[in-house]
């Protein structure tokens, strides 16, 4: 019987060892390999694109961690020194200012910094802007005429707007927007949008079910970015052949063009190689995979030109947002408190 | 005062004794008959003589697991005092909550229901009447098991896009989960004893007065278990439903997992998903009763006759058709589709490194929790008694947990306490540990009961040692067991979501990870090869499953 005892007991032990050793390879792994571990809450498309071009152009591996932007923030502030991330790639630019404000991100080169306009970068040159997305509204071009829409976004909470348009409540690009939505109108105003949101609104998981839900007759119209659309008449254009694309413009918080960002993490121990990456993502060939690329994002490095079928970020008349400090912990406090998440 | 303590413990005693059952039919698909546990605990008394512990290493090992069982609990429980009452109330008493409350007993009221009645029919006809093609219409209706609930759905919102809300998730839950309990009716209908039925109908019942008061109450322990194996699935399930965009508990997590990575918010929700768990599990335990149905008399039921069913048999048959062909033909349709409109361009290499990653986890972790629960598998058949049982409760109530729960508890623990241990493999091994634990008793247990220690004790007798004789006799009448343990964990690990996407290490990505950021991407053709490939990985495991409650049965 004893015997019986020590083999399970071995077995036992057998499997405690495995465990450890796995752990240590795998941190071992983290520590030691060449590359860099790049956290993409980007489009997983758009971020495999970018990396693999990276790659062929430098030879440095990466490694990519698929996940959304205010997950990720949080995530490296509470993995704080230890983070196993090298570099952060953002949607937006709330989760940027929020691992800045914890003092985890280093600066950025300034030779990198110089390829970027100032509008689309934070002063202090710990993050960068990489790419940009406007809001837009996308409405059912069989139901709604243009003298129908909304002139403005704030006019969705009224009761006439009940049950009529729809939204992606619960990820980062909206969340951004109603960041936007709070620095331009403050918290009661933003209070009064979000009680509207939720009254009127129909919540879906994620931009492109909403535009795919407007396609389909659901809902009249919704709040998402501007490139769903487009990247879906590129390709079959089955989920946006009813769909119309509406801009707000005028300075409106629905005519908000978000930041996408990319930062360097203060822990790093491949800074040279992170930074090359920062550097390859806002230059001429980076910026290029925006331009020919399908994601249909805006180029923002300097004399970069976007895809030729967008509007011009110019045209856009955007409303004047300071992005560095666009405030993501009020927004998701709000939001729950809303019962929208 | 003592006589009532003692009563209180006993029924203490009872209580885990239950839970230990129901979560152990919970997760016995194969083996749920309603039979007592095979255990003959004055046989087990006999061989080992009181007052010697010989057990106290096996005891300790079973109590480690039971410790890390405890872990996602235990956090939950000191997240809500660390936030304190105040926050609690605020983040746990607020409408979504409530919102969340509704569509949740919405859905279990209206799915389960459903898929008793849809299971209870098609079992009846497949066991019962003479309906022609009866084993391929059993085949059929286990085959959905090895379709993904998050395939069942994206096949059918590529199908009909409009699909959503309560009505398509109940839906395509009964679809996808209706097998739970298809398994455990057939095999108890298969192992009724005709003579009650007999006699019934010698009384002057007509045959549905028969049906309802003699074989439907003697179904009660099969339709329990596999409904609240189904309930739990519910409650845990993340990507069918996002899919079909019903919000459940799981999804609302997630949702705050990503706007929030580890907030209190999304650890109270958790916290309200366990007490939804714990309360299936009592709700359970109380509807299932204490009856017990008995043959008394020497030697064994006759098999039962099969009813004729006449001109019925048209519309008998076209049930198991109209079936295979929602549960099956809609998946394998669409995912054909798919596949054929992305040509040979979507089997990219990604596809090949997931599934090596999804193989080698699917392994590791299936012999990782066999493992992890071959101590308290031994213990109870060997040895059972009040500690054990409490111990084996633990091992249990983990497995009903939602992967999101344990996952969330894993993140905040290593992240705070034990960094190195962070995003590792070991860290997501734990996690499949503790999610198919159950699973692993299952076969074990079985196994390790089927080898009876008067075995053993004839081989010392016949001059083997003690160790000799365990090896010899029970490790490898066990063995088969430990295989399907291993198989049925690997199972679902191969279809695990939220614990992978949130634990695995960098780099790793699995056929059901990858499969869900591609159709988070609404990109449906490049999702279809992964799809496909979980339903290839799976079919073979679930195929052994099935033939594994047929043997059980007995035949």
């Amino acid at each position: 019987m004893k015997i019986a005892l020590n083999r399970l007991s071995g077995a036992f032990a057998l499997a405690a060892s495995l465990l450890a050793a796995t752990a240590l390879a795998g941190s071992a792994n983290a520590q030691e390999s060449e590359g860099i571990v790049v956290y993409n809450a980007q489009h997983e498309s758009l971020g495999r694109e970018w990396i693999d071009a990276f790659t062929k152009e430098t030879g440095i591996k990466v490694t990519m961690r698929q996940g959304s932007d205010m997950q990720f923030a949080n995530q490296i502030i509470q993995e704080g020194d230890a983070s196993p991330a090298d570099v952060f790639l953002t949607e937006n630019s709330p989760a940027m200012t929020l691992v800045d404000g914890a003092g985890l991100f280093a600066p950025i080169e300034k030779d990198t910094l110089d390829q970027v306009p100032e509008q689309y970068r934070p002063a202090d040159g710990m993050w960068t802007g990489i790419a940009a997305r406007t809001t837009v509204f996308v409405y059912d071009k069989t139901k709604l005429t243009e003298d129908k829409l909304p002139k403005s976004m704030v006019e969705l909470q009224d009761p006439a707007w009940k049950g009529r348009w729809g939204a992606a409540p619960a990820g980062a690009d909206f969340q951004a927007i109603v960041a936007a939505f709070l620095q331009l109108k403050g918290e009661e105003a933003t209070k009064t949008w979000l009680k509207g949101l939720k009254d009127n609104a129909t919540p879906y998981k994620g931009n492109s079910v909403a535009m795919k839900a407007v396609n389909a007759g659901e809902v009249e119209g919704a709040i998402i970015y501007h490139y769903y659309w487009f990247g879906d008449q590129a390709k079959t254009g089955e989920n946006s052949k009813n769909v119309g694309l509406h801009y707000f413009k005028n300075q409106d918080p629905g005519a908000f063009v978000s930041v996408s960002g990319g930062g360097i993490l203060k822990s790093t121990q491949h800074m040279k190689e992170a930074q090359a990456f920062i550097k390859y993502l806002t230059s001429k060939a980076g910026q290029t995979v925006l331009k020919d690329g399908d994601s249909f994002e805006y180029a923002v490095g300097k004399n970069a030109a976007s895809n030729d079928k967008l509007v011009p970020l110019a045209d856009l008349n955007a409303p004047k947002v300071e992005a560095s400090t666009l405030d993501s912990k009020k927004v998701v406090e709000l939001m729950t408190a809303a019962g929208l998440i | 005062m003592t006589k009532s303590g003692n009563r209180s413990s006993k029924a203490v005693a009872f209580l885990f004794q239950r839970v230990k059952a129901s979560a152990l039919l919970q997760d016995n698909r194969l083996l749920a008959s309603g039979k007592k546990a095979p255990v003959t605990p004055g046989a087990a008394r006999m061989s080992l003589p009181r007052g010697r512990m010989p057990h106290a290493s096996v005891v300790l090992l079973a109590s480690i697991v039971a410790v890390f069982s405890l872990v996602p609990l235990g956090f939950i429980a000191w997240v809500t005092y660390d936030v304190g009452w105040e926050t609690v109330k605020t983040l746990v008493f607020r409408p979504r909550v409530g919102e969340l409350l509704v569509n949740t007993v919405l859905l279990e009221s209206i799915t389960v229901p459903l898929s008793i009645v849809l299971a209870v029919i098609l079992a009846w006809l497949t066991e019962r009447t003479d309906i022609p093609f009866a084993r391929l219409w059993a085949w059929l209706a286990i085959a959905p098991l090895a379709v993904p609930a998050f395939v069942h759905s994206y096949a059918w919102v590529s199908l009909l896009p409009g699909m959503r809300g309560l009505q398509s998730g109940v839906f395509v839950s009964v679809l996808a989960y209706y097998p739970f309990l298809y398994l455990p009716v057939a095999a108890a209908l298969r192992r009724l004893d005709p003579a009650i039925e007999d006699a019934a109908a010698s009384l002057g019942l007509d045959p549905w007065r028969v049906f309802f008061r003699t074989v439907l109450p003697q179904l009660r322990l099969a339709i329990c278990g596999g409904s609240l194996l189904i309930a739990l699935h519910l409650l845990s399930e993340y990507g069918l439903f996002v899919m079909i965009r019903f919000d459940t508990f799981a999804t609302a997590i997630v949702d705050q997992f990503q706007s929030s990575y580890n907030s209190p918010a999304s650890n109270m929700l958790g916290g309200v998903l366990v007490a939804c768990c714990l309360f299936l599990l009592g709700l359970e335990i109380l509807l299932r009763g204490n009856e017990r149905y008995a043959r008394v008399g020497s030697g064994s039921a006759r098999p039962a006759d099969r009813r004729r069913l006449g001109w019925f048999v048209v519309p008998a048959v076209a049930l198991p058709i109209v079936l295979a062909a929602l549960t099956l033909g809609v998946p394998l349709i669409t995912l054909g589709r798919w596949l054929y409109l992305g040509g040979l361009g979507i089997w990219r290499i990604e596809v090949a490194s997931a599934f090596v990653q999804t193989i080698v986890l699917a392994i590791a972790g299936g012999v990782l929790t066999t493992i992890a629960a071959m101590p308290m598998a031994w213990l109870s058949v060997r040895a059972p008694g009040r500690l054990q049982r409490i111990l084996e409760a633990c091992h249990y109530y983990v497995g009903s947990l939602p992967g999101v729960v344990v996952a969330l508890a894993l993140v905040s623990i290593t992240v705070r306490l034990i960094l190195p241990l962070y995003q590792t493999f070991a860290t997501l091994l734990v996690a499949y540990v503790l999610l198919f634990l159950p699973r692993a008793m299952v076969g074990l247990r079985a196994s390790i009961a089927q080898a009876p220690v008067e075995l053993e004790r004839a081989a010392m007798g016949l001059g083997r040692t003690p160790g000799q004789a365990v090896r010899q006799i029970t490790m490898r009448l066990a063995a088969p067991g430990a295989a399907a343990s291993v198989a049925l964990a690997a199972l679902g690990i191969t279809n695990e979501l939220t614990a992978t996407l949130m634990l695995s290490p960098n780099g790793v990505d699995t056929l059901a990870t990858k499969f869900w950021s591609m159709t988070s991407e609404i990109d449906y053709v490049s999702a279809a090869p992964y799809a496909f490939m979980m339903v290839v990985l799976s079919l073979p495991l679930t195929l052994m499953l099935y033939a594994q409650s047929k043997r059980t049965a007995g035949q």
